[in-house]
């Protein structure tokens, strides 16, 4: 960081001192009678600047990306992100030749072609074979790039595996909540907005047998390692877009129209601990849709799992019915019994958080 | 008029328009003035003081994100109750300055500053016209600008604070009160301010398009224009076209607002509520925004590449390379423009084949690009330099054209899209490519024209010295933004303190703030060089740059009509610098090819002959047109 301060205060420096050198100029300029020639006062030092910027600025740019690489994100911990983020560096690597090019020349030229007393410049109005070349070699180059982003993209979005495990991501100001199908029949049950209050945060609609093996967290997701997983995103609200940085996922949230994105993450969390060698690393889950005063901090906890421990996470949660067992009364009457499964003993008592699915099952074995 | 009355008012003379004859009072004269160049300096005037609220805006959250531990207390003079007791900067207020920032630099800046001016100043005088087609329109234009201006002014000082939802403004959280403090009466007058906006915008634009089609003067063709006009004509075409689709959105954004209508809302539970609006699509929005929005980048860097061709060819004393090319590549431009608005939203959820589609057309648009980059290198190549400060912000143009527009190509990839799409890296091409890029074709016309506009020189070294600060500045501070976007940090974040992904690279954050705040006191060099000059500015000759164009064949201080007399007739392109066997290196659009047979190309002694023919044809003098 102070060398970075240093650099500042050292190019601060550097511009103060041609701007005072040429404040000079100005001053003498003034008293100068308009000559006819065009020149322009101090063309010789303007063009020597551009072969200084372009040192400098190749010096430059060289460091500070060096220095940067450093705090880019880790290597992909998705399958498809490695090969975006590949394709990303091979199109900068292709991009950089006309970067550098083409500043090269712009710079170079200004130099070498500024203006001489008694010289005059070509006229050289065009050539056809000339434009004709630079406008085929960018169009072949764009042809490559096209073709294999496509190839890409159709890939990420193509639809997901069967196999995928389907967890439902609904961002809302300013947090994200996450639903799972559950473990009995890993189904995510029915929806509807007009269902939503306090404690039914995603309007689960329980009219739906799907959902009452449903659970939902308000603070982390957990996802299994090296097997697809196909996120279901809504909005409560207004726009947001899921982000994880780690994984090269992004897909907006959008208020009464679905979205998806799926994923196959082959790093758990614990192996992301390990080859960072950050003991308190974690995935995280981000907004990038502006939404309101607490857009910056929408920020949600992402745990990969291996398979078994994912299992073990997931029979650990107590259904939404669990929770809130008062939802009882919103079962219709001809599924009341299949929903008595989900609900403790003690239904309709404060919910137990303790409770688990193992003492749900049994509880409701006696009720039956 | 007909042929004929043209050939029978050709023979009259020039006092003859005694309908202009009747004084003017200083509000006919300065305020509601219907003459161009007066028009085109209340745009410049407008625009510049518009830029210095955008700048210093932005400037304000660049403290914020590169400087978070900063106090901001010695800001509460100006903005009170937005910042905090202990110096911080209100949350809500960081949104309503980048949302602000945003709208009033792509719009009143880029927009009305870049092409409102020159379009105005330079069509008339470039193609040999007393002035616009309707100086009443066109007036009308400014003035909707201006109450378009104070109305947006005006939603700065709300109780709630302005607009604060992106300039994209996207809904719902644009239509939903309670959703944002930003989103209450700062947006109402945000879509008011647009819809002014909008008026203006189009009815300047139907004055350009018919003023270049119709009041060319005599031998002024289409293939003699030059590529200025070209730009301001093909910019208002796009802005004839795409505006209207921004107003019919806004419109809708209104109607969902004030009138309970679902255009955009569907499922929407707020504050504890479930709203009754189903079957609308915030896509539907975003969609109609894009469709301006995209084609705005061009109408905001269209005028820009003109002047930029105008004055690298002057100063390079060189023929513009490939001028049927430069036209045919706006053409292109232009055309894609309008198909490539859903690379702005690949990730919304819209189909993953439709973005297949717009890859591919958003792609494509790097070619008529490049052609553009290498058309003016070539132009340089050989050339006779000088260094007007001009003519550097023009060569800084294409620099930042071409590096930004590098970065597009990455972005334009929808696969790529996915991780970079709401990042700094999209932050810091659009900034390169269409923000600074356009910035500096309006530094460069600005100098390059300020003698005609004001019959004064600026200061050539302190326009060096600008054009170097601003450079470096630009990019110091775009280039380490790159870098943060490929670090996965997304924009319009308040602070970066939140994430562990985020919580890191401060000291980059730091340099781009710094940078920033030193290219914001560079502006300054010109803004006192500008207001300085007008009135104490050394008294421009008649031909300051040697330029070949027709506005520098009328008076240095051109009064109402532009030319005293006839106006001049045009016998060639205006690219004829350097030509072999010329006297001088440049040869001016009026003079005739009979007058200078030692530089004349086979082909144009062909076009001796055509010069009677060019001498006889109407005037096309509004002055001596029937009423």
């Amino acid at each position: 960081m102070y060398i970075i301060i240093a650099l500042v205060a050292l190019v601060f420096v550097v511009l103060t001192g041609i701007v005072i050198s040429r404040l000079q100029n100005v001053i003498r300029g003034i008293n100068k009678s308009d000559s006819t020639e065009v020149v322009t006062s101090g063309n010789k030092v303007n063009g020597a600047m551009f072969i200084v910027i372009l040192i400098l600025g190749a010096v430059g740019i060289t460091w500070s990306y060096l220095h940067s690489t450093e705090f880019y994100l880790p290597e992909a911990s998705s399958v498809h992100g490695r090969r975006t983020d590949d394709l990303f560096w091979f199109s900068m690597g292709i991009l950089t030749i006309p970067f550098i090019f083409v500043n090269f020349l712009l710079f170079f030229f200004a130099w070498k072609y500024q203006y001489k007393k008694g010289t005059r410049a070509t006229f050289y109005p065009e050539n056809h074979k000339l434009e004709l070349i630079w406008t085929i070699v960018p169009a072949i180059v764009m042809a490559l790039l096209v073709f294999t982003g496509w190839k890409a993209w159709s890939d990420i979005t193509s639809d997901a595996p069967r196999d995928s495990e389907v967890i439902e991501i609904t961002g809302k100001q300013f947090n994200w909540i996450v639903r799972y199908g559950g473990v009995d029949n890993n189904k995510l049950g029915d929806y509807n907005y007009k269902l939503i209050d306090a404690q039914n945060e995603v309007g689960i609609d329980l009219a739906d047998e799907n959902s009452f093996d449903d659970f939902t967290n308000p603070s982390e997701m957990h996802i299994p390692a090296g097997r697809p997983v196909l996120l279901r995103i809504r909005a409560r609200d207004v726009l947001h877009s899921v982000f994880i940085p780690h994984m090269r996922v992004k897909m907006d949230a959008v208020p009464g129209m679905p979205t998806k994105f799926w994923f196959v993450a082959d790093k758990t969390t614990a192996d992301m601990r390990a080859e960072t060698g950050n003991p308190k690393f974690d995935y995280e889950i981000a907004c990038t849709e502006v939404c309101g005063q607490g857009h910056f901090s929408m920020k949600m906890r992402l745990i990969v799992d291996d398979e078994a421990s994912y299992k073990k996470w997931c029979a650990e949660q107590a259904t939404f019915l669990q929770t809130y067992p008062e939802y009882l009364a919103k079962v219709p009457e001809n599924l009341k019994a299949k929903a008595m499964k989900y609900v403790p003993a003690e239904a309709g008592a404060p919910a137990d958080s303790s409770a688990t699915s193992a003492g749900g099952a049994g509880a409701s074995t006696s009720l039956r | 008029m007909s042929a004929i009355e043209g050939l029978e008012t050709a023979h009259h003379h020039a006092d003859e328009h005694e309908h202009h004859h009747e004084a003017q009072n200083f509000w006919q004269k300065y305020i509601f003035c219907e003459d161009h160049k007066v028009i085109a300096k209340q745009y410049l005037i407008t625009g510049i003081l518009w830029a210095v609220i955008g700048i210093t805006m932005s400037v304000i959250f660049r403290i914020q994100l590169g400087l978070p531990d900063s106090n901001l207390s010695w800001l509460k003079p100006v903005l009170g109750g937005w910042i905090s007791d202990a110096g911080k900067l209100d949350p809500n207020f960081y949104l309503a300055l980048v949302t602000m920032h945003g709208t009033i630099m792509v719009f009143f800046v880029l927009t009305a500053g870049l092409s409102g001016t020159f379009s105005n100043f330079l069509i008339p005088l470039q193609i040999g016209a007393r002035d616009m087609a309707s100086g009443f329109m066109n007036m009308l234009s400014y003035w909707f600008f201006f109450i378009a201006s104070v109305v947006m002014f005006a939603s700065l000082f709300l109780q709630q604070g302005p607009a604060a939802g992106g300039w994209v403004i996207y809904p719902p959280l644009s239509a939903l009160p309670q959703a944002h403090p930003g989103s209450g009466m700062g947006m109402t007058l945000w879509l008011a301010s647009m819809a002014l906006f909008i008026v203006s915008q189009l009815l300047g634009g139907i004055n350009y398009i018919t003023t270049v089609i119709n009041l060319r003067t005599r031998g002024m063709s289409f293939d003699r224009l030059p590529l200025t006009i070209w730009s301001f004509l093909i910019t208002a075409v796009l802005g004839l076209i795409s505006f209207p689709v921004l107003f019919s959105s806004v419109l809708l954004l209104i109607f969902d607002r004030h009138f309970g209508t679902s255009f955009y809302l569907s499922d929407i539970y707020i504050n504890g509520e479930a709203l009754p609006n189903v079957g609308g699509s915030p896509i539907l929005f975003q969609h109609l925004f894009w469709f301006l929005g995209h084609p705005e980048v061009y109408i905001v860097l269209l005028p820009a590449l003109g002047i930029t061709s105008e004055v690298i060819a002057t100063n390079s004393r060189k023929p513009i390379f490939g001028y049927r090319a430069m036209i045919a590549s706006m053409l292109g431009i232009a055309f894609l423009a309008f198909i490539v608005w859903a690379h702005h939203m690949f990730v919304t959820g819209m189909n993953p084949f439709l973005g297949s589609v717009f890859m591919f057309l958003t792609l494509i648009i790097a070619v008529p690009s490049a052609v553009k980059g290498f058309n003016y290198i070539t132009t340089l190549w050989k050339g006779n330099i000088v260094f007007t400060p001009g003519m550097l912000f023009s060569i800084g143009l294409v620099s930042l054209f071409v590096s930004g527009g590098l970065t597009g190509i990455i972005l334009g990839n929808s696969a790529l899209d996915i991780q970079l799409h709401d990042t700094y890296f999209v932050v810091a091409h659009f900034h390169l490519v269409m923000g600074a890029a356009s910035a500096f074709g309006l530094f460069a016309g600005v100098y390059h024209w300020f003698p005609k506009m004001f019959g004064r020189m600026m200061s050539t070294s302190l326009g060096q010295i600008h054009f170097w600060l601003t450079f470096i500045g630009i990019y110091l501070v775009f280039i380490p933004m790159h870098y943060v976007g490929i670090a996965g940090f997304p924009r319009r974040y308040y602070q970066f303190t939140s994430y562990d992904f985020t919580h890191k690279f401060m000291d980059m954050n730091m340099f781009i703030s710094i940078a920033a705040i030193f290219t914001f006191f560079a502006q300054f060099i010109f803004l006192w060089n500008f207001f300085y000059s007008i009135f104490k500015g050394r008294k421009a000759p008649q031909n300051p740059w040697r330029s070949n164009t027709l506005e520098w064949t009328a008076p240095i201080n051109p009064g109402h009509g532009n030319w005293e007399g006839d106006i001049p007739a045009v016998y060639r392109w205006s690219y004829d610098y350097s030509k072999p066997g010329a006297k001088e290196d440049f040869i001016p659009q009026n003079i005739p090819y009979s007058q200078t047979p030692e530089s004349n190309l086979p082909h144009e002694n062909e076009q001796i002959a055509m010069e009677k023919l060019i001498e006889s044809q109407n005037f096309n003098d509004q002055f001596k047109s029937n009423h």
